[in-house]
């Protein structure tokens, strides 16, 4: 990792959520707002069915970084910061992708996103890690 | 209609959770994450934690509680039918780990109107029984049609 430099890619994190991904995310986070579990209500309220939780997209997001750059080690995340776009669905694969944009000593600033194929659901990702 | 700013300064009661090991299985279980720091307790004291230690944004699981109150306050006054999670950053400090107790305060930072959309940003602040920060979040809502 000592020779990271701007311009590296961050190494890609496919995922596919399956159909009861939401729910099960659901109970970890606690988040059981109808429009990630029950396709019939989001439907009603005009989405194509129920949703991806942004915060679920957001830590695949953290996972890539922390994954790709740090060897997973949950204290080299100092900061991430997302803007969610796109309606995240489940069965389709999810790609985080990034680049890093600086690196200052073990300090390394990196541009990511998260996208299901041309539907980014994810934009101008940053992390900061502490390598 | 000029949008309702009266909650913007507004603090609410904080929350405290107790972090668990099995939680913090679960959640990353969930998210695909196998570092055995969060799951085994000698591996998490082999690399220098005092028990299994939470992924960086398990940060939501014991953040969303404190600021549940704060969407749903009327104060506030979000309509939810046309609201979308906008924007999130996390800052992390002191690691989360099981048999920690955090307690989290949310705030309302902002709260203003752009082309017809309100942008509501809330700040939540969770320190563990030390004192020491874990996290804090900004979380911004966005209401289409104020």
């Amino acid at each position: 990792m000592a020779d990271l430099k701007a311009g590296d890619a961050v190494p890609e994190l496919k995922v596919t959520p399956d159909k009861y991904l939401p729910h099960r995310y659901a109970g970890a986070s606690g988040d059981f707002n109808p429009i990630h579990i029950d396709e019939e209500f989001a439907k009603a309220v005009g989405l194509p069915s129920n949703i991806l939780h942004g915060l679920y997209s957001m830590g695949l997001v953290a996972k890539a970084a922390a994954q790709g750059l740090a060897g997973g080690d949950p204290q080299a995340l100092k900061k991430l910061t997302v803007q969610f776009r796109g309606m995240g669905l489940p069965e389709q694969e999810i790609e985080v992708t990034g680049t890093v944009k600086e690196v200052d000593g073990n300090r390394i600033v990196v541009d990511l996103e998260a996208a299901q194929g041309d539907n980014r659901i994810i934009r101008n990702a940053q992390a900061e890690l502490e390598l | 209609m000029a949008i309702k700013t009266d909650a913007v300064g507004k603090s609410w009661p904080s929350t405290t959770y107790q972090v668990g090991r099995e939680k913090i299985k679960e959640y990353a279980t969930v998210l695909g994450i196998e570092n055995p720091v969060h799951f085994d307790v000698g591996a998490a004291r082999e690399a220098g934690f005092r028990d299994v230690v939470a992924p960086p944004m398990f940060a939501v699981v014991y953040s969303m509680r404190a600021l549940a109150p704060a969407m749903f306050d009327p104060e506030v006054g979000m309509n939810f039918a046309t609201m979308v999670h906008g924007g999130q950053t996390f800052e992390w400090g002191e690691p989360a780990c099981s048999g920690d107790e955090i307690t989290t305060t949310a705030k309302c930072i902002s709260i203003d109107e752009k082309l017809g959309n309100g942008f509501y940003v809330f700040e939540t602040t969770s320190v563990n029984g030390a004192g020491a920060e874990v996290v804090r979040g900004t979380w911004t809502n966005i209401v289409r049609g104020v």
